[in-house]
C-alpha cells in the first residue's frame, strides 16, 4: 500500500487523543497514511482551515458541522461528520467567590449529582449567571442550556452563555467577567492548579453518553476519496480502541504531554483519563470513572439520533423550524459511511442508526450486525427521553 | 450608509508596535475611524459597543472564537457581524487566511468598500510572516554558527590542527554522508558530551 499524505488539524486538548495516538502508536501507519497534525489556534480558525482546504479532515466540535448546516453562524462550508472522536470529557467549574457562597449554603460539591448541584449553583448566584464556554456551538453551551433550563434558568434573563477561548478563561474568571465554565480538559485542571476555579459536575452527570468532539471532512470529500477517507475512519477508530484500554491510559498522557502536542505536563492529564480528578484549590479528590470515553459502547458510530438532538437544540434557542433542524442534522452524521469503512474489520456495529437518546439507565445490549453489543447508560440528569419518532 | 463615508474599523492586536503597523497601512487605504483593542478579555462586549463595520483580527489568536459570538447577535441594538467569506470571493477569503489575518464585517456592506480595507491588511500581515520566517532563519543560522565553532574546538584540540583544517574535516565528511556540516558538527558535539 502506497504511504498517503494527509493533513489534518486539531485543538491541543485531551479529547485530539485519536488523531495524535493514531500518528504516534502507528495506526495511521497501518492504513498506508502519514497523518501531518496541525494545531489550531482555535476552533473558528480549525473549521476555516477544513473549508479551505488548508487540512483535509478535524477534530471539531459536534454541533459546529450542524450549526453550518443550519446556516447559523460563520459558516464557509458544510461538512459531514464521519466518526464520533470522544463521548463526554467536558467539566464545569465555579469561580472561588462563587464556590465559597455554595458551601456557605451547605453544598459539598459532591462531584455526581446534577440536579443538587444546578440548584446549589443557581440558589448562590446574585445576578444572571455568567458562564463562560470555548465556542457557542459546543456541546459545553448545549449541556449547560439543557440542564439549567430543565432546573428552571432561563436564557438570557437569568442565563448569560458566552465564549471564552480557554487560555483566557482563568483570566476571565479573576476579572470576574464570568461567574462559572464549562469547558474540555485539561482547562478545567488548569483553573484548579491556577487557583481560580473549582470543579462542580463532568459534563456526563449532565448526559451520560454525549457526542463531544467529531471527525469531520468537507461535504462530499469523502464520497471523491472512498478509500482515503475509510482509511482515516479505521486509523482514528483503532486508535480509540487502543485508548479505551486502560492499561494504556499513562500511556497516552505521557503521548499528548509531548511539546508538539498539548505540551502540559501528564500529571494533569492523567486527571481526566484516569477520571480522578483534584477540584478544588484544598486539594480535595474526585472521581468520575470513564469520565472520556473513545471507544466502548459503540462511542465511536455517529448516530444520527445524536445530530437530531444537537439539531433541536440549537433550533430551539435560535429560533428556527425544529423539525426541519432535526432532518439537516441527521443528515451530517454519516453512519452510511462509518458502516462502510468498517465492514472489512468485521467490526460489531449497532444493527440501527438511530436510538433513543437519554433512554438507557443502565448498560444495555442490542442488536448488532453480528449478534449483540453492549451500550453504555446514556441517560440525561432529569431522565427525559429523546425519541426521534415521537418528535414529527 | 453613504458609500463616500468612512468605515469604523476595529483591529485586535495585544502589540502596540504591530498595531502601529496596521494602523498606517489601514489609513493609507482611506480615510477611516479606526480602533485598537489590546486587552483580549471580554472582547465580544467591547466590539459591540464600538459597533464597528469592520473586526481584523490575528487568526492566530484565541480570541477569535470571542468574535464567533457576534455572527449571531439579533437583538435590536445589536448589529449582526458577518464573517468576511460569506460575502465575497472566495480567493479574497483565501488570501487573507494564508496571510495570518481574518475579518469579520457587518451585513450588508458592499464588498468593493470592504476590498481595499482587506487589501490593506493581507500586505501589512504578509510582511509580518516574512519578518517572521526571517528571524527563524535567522536564528537558526545563528545556532548553527555557534554548534560548527564547538566542533571546529573540539577537532583542534583533540588533532592538535588549525582552525582552517577544522573546519575542511567538518566539511569533507559533511559531503562523504551527504550530510550538512551543521548536522556533522552536531553529531560530533552531541558524541564528545557523551565521551568527557
Amino acid at each position: 500500500m502506497n504511504t498517503v499524505e494527509l493533513s489534518l488539524g486539531y485543538i491541543p486538548l485531551v479529547d485530539a487523543a485519536p488523531l495524535i495516538v493514531a500518528r504516534e502508536v502507528g495506526f495511521a501507519e497501518e492504513e498506508g497514511i502519514a497523518f501531518d497534525l496541525n494545531k489550531a489556534p482555535s476552533w473558528s480558525m480549525l473549521r476555516d482551515m477544513l473549508a479551505h482546504r488548508q487540512v483535509d479532515a478535524a477534530h471539531m466540535l459536534s454541533p459546529v458541522p450542524i450549526a453550518s448546516a443550519l446556516g447559523l453562524g460563520g459558516a464557509p462550508a458544510q461538512f459531514d461528520v464521519l466518526s464520533i472522536m470522544s463521548v463526554n470529557g467536558d467539566v464545569i467549574g465555579v469561580s472561588t467567590a462563587l464556590a465559597e457562597r455554595m458551601r456557605d449554603a451547605g453544598f459539598e460539591f459532591g462531584f455526581t449529582d446534577a440536579e443538587a448541584a444546578g440548584r446549589a449553583l443557581i440558589g448562590a448566584a446574585d445576578g444572571p449567571l455568567r458562564v463562560g464556554v470555548p465556542f457557542p456551538f459546543s456541546m459545553h453551551a448545549e449541556l449547560l442550556f439543557y440542564w439549567l433550563g430543565a432546573l428552571g434558568l432561563a436564557a438570557p434573563q437569568a442565563l448569560s452563555v458566552r465564549t471564552v477561548p480557554p487560555p483566557l478563561m482563568a483570566t476571565a474568571i479573576a476579572d470576574g467577567d464570568i461567574d462559572a465554565f464549562c469547558v474540555g480538559e485539561p482547562w478545567g485542571s488548569i483553573a484548579v492548579e491556577d487557583g481560580v476555579g473549582t470543579l462542580l459536575l463532568p459534563g456526563a452527570a449532565i448526559w451520560a453518553f454525549a457526542p463531544e468532539k467529531v471527525l469531520a471532512v468537507r461535504k462530499g470529500w469523502a464520497e471523491d476519496e472512498p478509500d482515503l477517507s475509510a482509511r482515516v475512519i479505521r486509523a482514528v477508530w483503532r486508535a480509540g480502541r487502543w485508548l479505551d484500554d486502560q492499561r494504556n491510559r499513562q500511556i497516552a498522557s505521557e503521548i499528548l504531554a509531548r511539546e508538539i502536542h498539548l505540551d502540559v505536563p501528564a500529571e494533569i492529564l492523567d486527571r481526566a483519563l484516569s477520571g480522578h480528578f483534584i477540584v478544588s484549590g484544598a486539594g480535595e479528590h474526585r472521581s468520575w470513572p470513564e469520565f472520556v470515553t473513545f471507544h466502548d459502547g459503540a462511542a465511536a458510530f455517529p448516530w444520527r439520533s445524536q445530530a437530531a438532538w444537537i439539531g433541536n437544540m440549537l433550533a430551539a434557542r435560535t429560533g428556527l423550524d425544529r423539525q426541519a433542524a432535526m432532518q439537516a442534522a441527521r443528515q451530517v452524521f454519516r453512519s452510511d459511511l462509518h458502516r462502510r469503512a468498517l465492514s472489512s474489520l468485521s467490526v460489531d456495529l449497532p444493527g440501527a442508526s438511530e436510538k433513543l437518546e437519554g433512554g438507557l439507565g443502565e448498560p444495555q445490549e442490542v442488536a448488532s450486525q453480528f449478534g449483540s453489543l453492549i451500550l453504555r447508560r446514556d441517560a440525561f440528569f432529569d431522565g427525559r427521553i429523546f425519541d426521534l419518532s415521537k418528535t414529527e | 450608509m453613504a458609500e463616500t463615508e468612512s468605515l469604523c474599523i476595529v483591529v485586535v492586536e495585544s502589540d502596540p508596535d504591530r498595531a502601529r503597523l496596521i494602523v498606517d497601512s489601514l489609513e493609507l487605504s482611506g480615510d477611516h475611524e479606526i480602533i485598537v483593542i489590546a486587552a483580549e478579555s471580554a472582547l465580544a462586549r467591547r466590539v459591540t459597543e464600538l459597533e464597528p463595520d469592520v473586526v481584523l483580527v490575528d487568526i492566530r489568536s484565541p480570541s477569535r472564537d470571542a468574535l464567533e459570538e457576534l455572527a449571531l447577535a439579533s437583538g435590536p441594538l445589536e448589529r449582526p457581524v458577518a464573517m468576511f467569506v460569506d460575502k465575497s470571493e472566495a480567493g479574497l477569503t483565501r488570501a487573507a487566511i494564508e496571510a495570518g489575518v481574518s475579518a469579520y464585517v457587518v451585513d450588508g456592506l458592499r464588498p468593493e468598500r470592504i476590498k481595499p480595507v482587506i487589501d490593506a491588511a493581507i500586505a501589512r500581515f504578509q510582511m509580518f510572516q516574512q519578518m517572521r520566517s526571517e528571524l527563524e532563519a535567522t536564528k537558526l543560522a545563528l545556532q548553527e554558527r555557534k554548534v560548527i565553532d564547538r566542533a571546529k574546538g573540539i577537532l583542534m584540540k583533540a588533532r592538535n590542527i588549525d582552525e582552517d583544517a577544522a573546519y575542511a574535516l567538518l566539511r569533507k565528511t559533511a559531503m562523504a554522508q551527504g550530510k550538512k556540516v551543521a548536522e556533522v558538527a552536531e553529531s560530533l558535539v552531541m558524541a564528545a558530551g557523551m565521551l568527557s
